[in-house]
Order: structure tokens, then C-alpha cells, then sequence
């Protein structure tokens, strides 16, 4: 455990030495926001929508008691969506379709010996595929959990509002009542922080793929697998941390 | 030229190349034959850098590839071409994206000069108008071809060929070849060649090693070859049948 612990953060090093110029790098980190970001936001969108519903009618059916006013409905459904549904529990779908494809493309990309075509012709492998990926998280979880947060929200209203659960005045009510932007920011460091675990560690597994197309796949499963637990222990951290 | 000097590699405590040395000079093409499994492609990896031998050293017309910073190992691999055995084209690039990438990543040609050098290796490894096709797109010849315009783009004084008939059928085997041959002799490069192939022995070794069990057994070329007592080596040799029914006079 140690020595892979090790030999990931030796990876990360890595990716900050011998790095290409910035246009090369520029290229990429932008073909990397199309493929990591923008190919997420149908996905996002679907989930983030989903839960917020499913938050909001949850909520509404165990909160029965008659001296708890009802605008508290969309109130928990604005915390739980900023805190955790629109940067955890979205990363950690994200480490499921990004995780996985990271660790598959470069696995490939090792098994056929394109990772050392690179480095025969003297680019680091390593800085020129992975860097890109990891600016590309970083730049655009960010912004996935602030679509996240809003749909999530929205999602709430429709659900509450088209079933009779919750007056629209009642549900923008509770969504303004003792609203503490700091819980946006929150938000916003999560996606951060998660970001780059999960480009990293999973750019870390199909970097040191070796054997074929079994491994590749192994390497893919482990990526999401390990993704998934490292966001669920910097989200307990940062909750520590933040809160 | 290069030259190397007592390589030796283990893998979990196998000795896997164990004291090889040669010389490959200029303007021939030197190939390294043996059984699969006899230490070739380590070989390879070990004059390439990929993997850093246990001992032993590679000159590049005297440079020191394992000495030094990673500046001076750039200057030496901006000079080498290498052809792997799955072509080891990059999948999300065009066939003239992938031979121009070199020249975007090492040189600051404009893009003019680029595309017109593309054009030329593109066309001397007869592919002329297969540039915008994807690899996915073109048959395990053309893969070869586009790995071997790839390689001669930067204009290399070091070719490396890693099984470069493996997956072909005989004729394109014999193209692929032929190709290796004649580039090695138009711009008088520095071309090794791994391979297993009795036909690439026979028709481009100016030079042959063959390796046994990580050992080197035997140097010669392809006219000695065949007269040679080595037994592992005549073993190699003629399991070939067409070879063996030769050899008996058939």
C-alpha cells in the first residue's frame, strides 16, 4: 500500500518535469475540457435533476410533523444539493465516466506502445497526456457542480411544485432562508479537490497498465474503484476542514 | 554507428540478456534474430532507454545514451527513428497528424515546411493520399508504411525496427523489407532491425546477431549464415521447411 502510495506521488512529480511548451499544452488542456467537461454535462444534468426531485419528495414525506413549516422541504434540499449531492455524489459519478475512460485510453495507449513512441522521441509521456487531463478536471468539475447545484435545485422545484408537495412561494422561500453563500464555495473546493484525485489516480492506473486487453480493463475498474474511495475520504476531510 | 557493451537485463531474478555486445555500423542493416522469448525486444528497449539495463552501456557514435542530463539524451533521440511492431500509431490522429508529430513536438518548421515533408515520406513509403485517413482506417501494411514514414520524418541517423514483418502476409512482409532496405541505403542511416523472419535474414541482412536464451551465439550475415555450425543457430535456421528441403538438396 505504501509503495503504491509512493509511486503515485513519484507520478505526480512526474507530470511537472520536463514539460512541453505551453502551446502543446494549451492544444490539449482544451480538447481535454471538451472530452472531460462538456461530454459530462448531459450526465450531470440527468442526475443532478433526478436526485434534486428525489431529495425533495423524500424530504416531504418524512417531514410529517405539523410544527415544522413546510418551505424546510426546499430548504434541505438546497443544503444537501450545495454540500454534497452537487460535488460528491456527482464526482463520484464522474469517477465512473471519467475515471474509467482515462484509465482505458492510456492502458491502450501503453499496451500498444504509443506511451513509448513518446518517449522515444524524448516528450514526457507522462506530463504531455496526463497534465492536460488533470488542468481539464480541475478547470471544469468546478463548473459541472455549479450546473449540478442549480439543476439539482430546479429539480427540487419541479418535483415539489407539479406534485402538490410544495407551494412555489413556499419552495423559493425555503431556497432563500438563511442561505450561506459559503456552502457555494464549499462546493466549488470539493469539485477541486475531487478533480484532480480522480484524473490523477486514474490517469495513474492506465499509465502503469502492463499485459493487454484484460489488464486494461482490470486497470479501468480499479481506477473507478480507487477514484471513488479517495473522494470519499477528502469529502470526510474537507468536511472536517470546512464545516 | 552504435555499439553496445555487455548489456545485461533480469526481469524477478531471470537473466534475460546477459553480456551482449555488438557493433551496427552506418549504412547497414543489422539485424537481431533469435526465438521469441530470447531477449530481442529487451534488447531493443535497452538501446532505446526504455528499459535501463543491470549493466552494460549503448554508444551512439560514442555518446554515452546512459550518461548525462536529459537535454543531451533528447539530442540523441532527436536523431532516432523507431518503427514498433504494432505501427504504435496514435489512434486519435490522422495518418499525416501522426507522421507530422514529431516536427510539431521537436522542431519549429512552419507549417508549410511541415506538410511538404510530410507529403515526401508519406509518398516515399508509398501512401500518397492516405493522409487524412485514421489508423483505424488503414490495413497492418499501411500501419507499417505510416510508422515507418513517422520514423524517417525527423530525418534519423538511427533506425530501429522492431518486428516489423510480424501480423503481414509474405508479399507485404517483403515490401516492408525492401522499404527498410532502400531507406537505410538512400540516407545512409544506422538501421537495426529485430525480427524472426527467415526471408528478412536472407534478403536485408548486411549484418545478423543471433541471440540464444539472452546470450549472444553467433555474428555473421546473410550469405554465412547458411554454412554456419552453431547448433542452436541451425536450428533456428532450418525449421524452416523450405530451408531444410534446401539444405538436403530437395
Amino acid at each position: 500500500m505504501l509503495s503504491v502510495i509512493g509511486r503515485y506521488l513519484i507520478f505526480l512529480g512526474k507530470l511537472f518535469t520536463r514539460r512541453e511548451s505551453l502551446k502543446v499544452y494549451w492544444e490539449r488542456f482544451i480538447d481535454e475540457c471538451i472530452g472531460i467537461g462538456v461530454s459530462s454535462v448531459f450526465i450531470v444534468a440527468i442526475v443532478a435533476v433526478f436526485i434534486g426531485a428525489v431529495v425533495c419528495v423524500q424530504t416531504r414525506a418524512n417531514l410529517v410533523s405539523p410544527v415544522i413549516p413546510i418551505y424546510v422541504v426546499s430548504n434541505i434540499v438546497r443544503d444537501m444539493t450545495l454540500l454534497e449531492l452537487s460535488s460528491t455524489f456527482m464526482c463520484v459519478v464522474l469517477a465512473g465516466k471519467v475515471g474509467s475512460n482515462i484509465a482505458g485510453e492510456l492502458g491502450t495507449m501503453k499496451i500498444t506502445e504509443q506511451i513509448d513512441a513518446l518517449e522515444v522521441m524524448g516528450i514526457n509521456s507522462a506530463s504531455y497526456l496526463v497534465l492536460p487531463k488533470l488542468l481539464a478536471a480541475v478547470f471544469t468539475f468546478p463548473l459541472l457542480a455549479i450546473i449540478s447545484g442549480f439543476l439539482g435545485i430546479l429539480g427540487g422545484y419541479l418535483a415539489g411544485t407539479l406534485s402538490g408537495i410544495i407551494t412555489p412561494e413556499d419552495y423559493i422561500y425555503g431556497i432563500r432562508y438563511s442561505f450561506i453563500p459559503f456552502n457555494v464555495f464549499i462546493s466549488i473546493i470539493k469539485a477541486v479537490v475531487f478533480g484532480f484525485l480522480i484524473s490523477t489516480i486514474s490517469a495513474f492506473q492506465g499509465y502503469n497498465t502492463r499485459g493487454g486487453a484484460l489488464e486494461v480493463g482490470q486497470a479501468s475498474t480499479s481506477a473507478v474503484t480507487n477514484s471513488c474511495i479517495a473522494v470519499l475520504i477528502a469529502d470526510y476531510l474537507l468536511a472536517e476542514l470546512l464545516t | 554507428m552504435i555499439e553496445i557493451k555487455n548489456i545485461s537485463k533480469s526481469f524477478n531474478g531471470r537473466q534475460v540478456l546477459d553480456n551482449v555486445s555488438g557493433v551496427f555500423k552506418k549504412g547497414e542493416t543489422s539485424l537481431v534474430i533469435g526465438a521469441s522469448g530470447t531477449g530481442k525486444s529487451v534488447l531493443l528497449k535497452c538501446m532505446l532507454d526504455l528499459v535501463r539495463p543491470e549493466a552494460g552501456t549503448t554508444l551512439y557514435d560514442g555518446r554515452d545514451f546512459y550518461v548525462g542530463d536529459e537535454e543531451d539524451k533528447k539530442d540523441i533521440r532527436r536523431e532516432m527513428g523507431v518503427l514498433f511492431q504494432g505501427g504504435a500509431l496514435f489512434d486519435s490522429k490522422t495518418v499525416h497528424e501522426n507522421v507530422q508529430f514529431p516536427l510539431d513536438m521537436l522542431t519549429k518548421m512552419g507549417e508549410g515546411e511541415k506538410k511538404d515533408r510530410v507529403e515526401f515520406c508519406l509518398q516515399r513509403v508509398g501512401l500518397e493520399g492516405t493522409g487524412g485517413r485514421m489508423p483505424s482506417e488503414i490495413s497492418g501494411g499501411m500501419k507499417k508504411r505510416v510508422g515507418i514514414a513517422r520514423a524517417i520524418v525527423m530525418n534519423p541517423k538511427y533506425l530501429f525496427c522492431d518486428e516489423p514483418n510480424s501480423g503481414l502476409d509474405p508479399l507485404t512482409s517483403i515490401k516492408i523489407d525492401e522499404l527498410i532496405k532502400e531507406i537505410t541505403d538512400e540516407f545512409d542511416i544506422t538501421t537495426v532491425v529485430i525480427t524472426h523472419d527467415m526471408n528478412s535474414v536472407l534478403s536485408i541482412g548486411d549484418k545478423i546477431m543471433f541471440l540464444h536464451k539472452g546470450k549472444k551465439l553467433w555474428e555473421g550475415n546473410s550469405q554465412t549464415i547458411m554454412g554456419d555450425t552453431v547448433p542452436e543457430l541451425e536450428e533456428f535456421v532450418f525449421c524452416n521447411k523450405a530451408l531444410s528441403l534446401m539444405r538436403a538438396g530437395k
